[in-house]
């Protein structure tokens, strides 16, 4: 049972990183603000849970682990809404996403939320 | 979570609070100086941190069973230094506010100029 | 662990230093601080780590966007490199650095700084203090008269910024209109977020005894609570919440918290700040002071950040 379990948190520690490195390229690679801000946004959304949900795995039930859970919703609930609160900033400054007519790989069909 | 032996910290350390020195003296934006300021501070604070670590102690929280402590004195020190310091840092930032006003700039060139020229106007009456 | 760090410091110092945008330079101070706090975490500091988070990342970087929102964004074009500073700083740091050549290793068990009076804090703090947290017993009960001092030197500064930028009370028309209204998603999370954020104060306050925290944080906890609330719902409304007129008479009473604490062991004949006299046991008198003594330094912090938060987002950029 257990080993399943450390298998389980080491794929969340790998997947995590992963997704913390695509991330950081993602923001220095991205052309556009909005882009940018999603590429943070992964970063923050998904990477993080999972790396809290690894070390979760790892100590089983216990106090710690709870208090984890209430970090992990803590980030879930106010990171999403910072980069909303840079996109809709930006927005309101006047900054528009960038659209272009050629087809270049790193066009996203996404909407600039995250 | 090894520890570089040796003084690696220490001279980090040092190095970021010459990175704050440098912007506090020589950048002449005065904003810029408090930011500068603010980064010495921080760096003077991990210095004092660093001396008070003790290798493969626990975190100075009694906890029954552990007898190895960090120790606690410094991280005392620093605390309230932190606290203190984000004081200052404020009163320093209103003094620009108000330099602001007053002299309708920060850069420290421009504030020099004026003050000349309020010298020179002023015919030799004081600074 | 501290490699990676202390490597990421350097690396947003000089960044700091280069970039003329004083908008990012702010930032990177923002990233500095939290930073800072890591490595910390990782220097088993959990009290210091938790304030420079919350005081650094936090309510220094708003004062000083505030305080760029004021006087301008991008630094002017700065002199090139003169030989002078780098020279100072140069030597300075070549000579702090033989200094350091002598210390003791990082970690050290036997190091002069271990010695002496730490390991004496130590050893008897649960017997004579009673709190595990040995920070919180040592900064509010065996130098509590360090920290009375920096509690006034807290007040005094609040003092200092009222007087040089003053509070402009907000006028009732303008509060209650939304800024603009479809900053629906703030509203909401926000509204949701902030009871849990006093609370968090309020815990930290109490809880400072056995865990990381005390007054210095909860002060600054709370007060970046009510600060979320006015940057997100408009300026003026965290006025509605606590007058300004009220902060200097709290940040006042909390230092008269502490300092009556400290007159009551003198009117029972002990010296000034001995808890012993406070209670029937030593103990229950130590938990008894520690606990009025962080709640007065919580009172004054969270009065004085609110009151400069206030101070520099009231003032109106000059023409």
């Amino acid at each position: 049972m257990s080993d399943w379990i450390t298998l389980a948190s080491g794929l969340c520690f790998s997947l995590g990183g992963f997704l913390c490195i695509t991330g950081g390229v993602g923001l220095l690679r991205f052309p556009d603000f909005f882009s940018r801000v999603h590429a943070a946004g992964v970063t923050e959304t998904l990477a993080t849970p999972l790396l809290l949900s690894g070390v979760m795995l790892q100590l089983g039930w216990s106090q710690d682990s709870l208090k984890l859970l209430l970090v992990m919703a803590f980030v879930l609930a106010t990171n999403p809404t910072a980069a909303h609160a840079m996109a809709k900033a930006a927005l309101d400054g006047g900054l528009r996403p960038q659209i272009e007519q050629d087809d270049t790989t790193d066009q996203e069909g996404r909407s600039s939320k995250p | 979570m090894n520890m570089v032996p040796g003084l690696f910290n220490y001279w980090v350390a040092v190095l970021l609070m010459m990175a704050g020195l440098y912007v506090v003296i020589a950048q002449p934006n005065l904003v810029k100086k408090m930011v500068g300021l603010a980064l010495f501070q921080a760096s003077v604070f991990i210095f004092y941190i660093s001396i008070g670590k003790v290798s493969g102690a626990h975190a100075p929280i009694f906890i029954a069973g552990e007898t190895l402590y960090s120790n606690p004195l410094p991280h005392v020190l620093i605390l309230t230094a932190i606290v203190v310091g984000v004081a200052t840092t404020a009163v320093g930032l209103a003094l620009v506010v108000r330099i602001q006003e007053a002299y309708g700039s920060v850069e420290e060139d421009d504030i020099d100029a004026k003050d000349r020229e309020q010298s020179d106007e002023d015919d030799g009456g004081g600074p | 662990m501290d490699i990676v760090l202390l490597g990421f410091l350097l690396l947003t110092a000089i960044a700091a230093i280069r970039l003329r945008d004083l908008f990012a330079v702010v930032m990177l101070f923002g990233i500095y601080s939290f930073l800072a706090a890591g490595l910390f975490m990782v220097l088993d500091a959990v009290d210091v780590a938790f304030t420079e988070a919350a005081v650094g990342a936090g309510i220094t970087t708003v004062l000083m966007l505030a305080t760029l929102r004021l006087t301008g964004r991008f630094e002017r074009s700065p002199r090139p490199v003169r030989l002078l500073p780098l020279v100072v700083v140069a030597m300075t740091g070549a000579a702090l650095i033989y200094g350091t050549l002598d210390a003791p290793l990082l970690g050290d068990v036997q190091a002069p700084a271990q010695q002496h009076v730490a390991p004496r804090y130590i050893e008897r703090t649960m017997a004579e203090v009673g709190t595990p947290n040995m920070v919180t017993a040592v900064l509010a009960s065996y130098r509590g008269y360090d920290t009375l001092g920096e509690t006034v030197v807290i007040f005094t500064a609040g003092l200092a910024v009222l007087l040089l930028l003053g509070i402009t009370e907000v006028p009732p028309l303008r509060l209650g209109r939304r800024v603009i209204n479809d900053q629906v998603v703030l509203h909401v999370i926000v509204k949701a977020l902030i009871p849990f954020i006093l609370l968090f104060g309020a815990y930290v306050q109490f809880h400072g005894d056995y865990g990381a925290g005390g007054g210095f944080q909860a002060g600054v906890v709370v007060a970046t609570g009510l600060v979320l609330y006015d940057l997100v719902f408009g300026d003026g409304h965290a006025q509605l919440v606590v007058p300004p007129t009220w902060l200097p008479r709290i940040a006042a009473f909390g230092v008269l918290v502490y300092g009556a604490v400290g007159l009551l062991s003198l009117l029972q004949g002990k010296a000034l700040l001995d808890y012993s006299a406070l209670a029937q046991t030593p103990l229950s008198g130590q938990h008894l002071g520690i606990m009025l003594v962080e709640l007065g330094v919580g009172i004054t912090v969270f009065a004085v950040v609110l009151a400069i938060f206030y101070a520099f987002s009231g003032r109106r950029r000059q023409a």
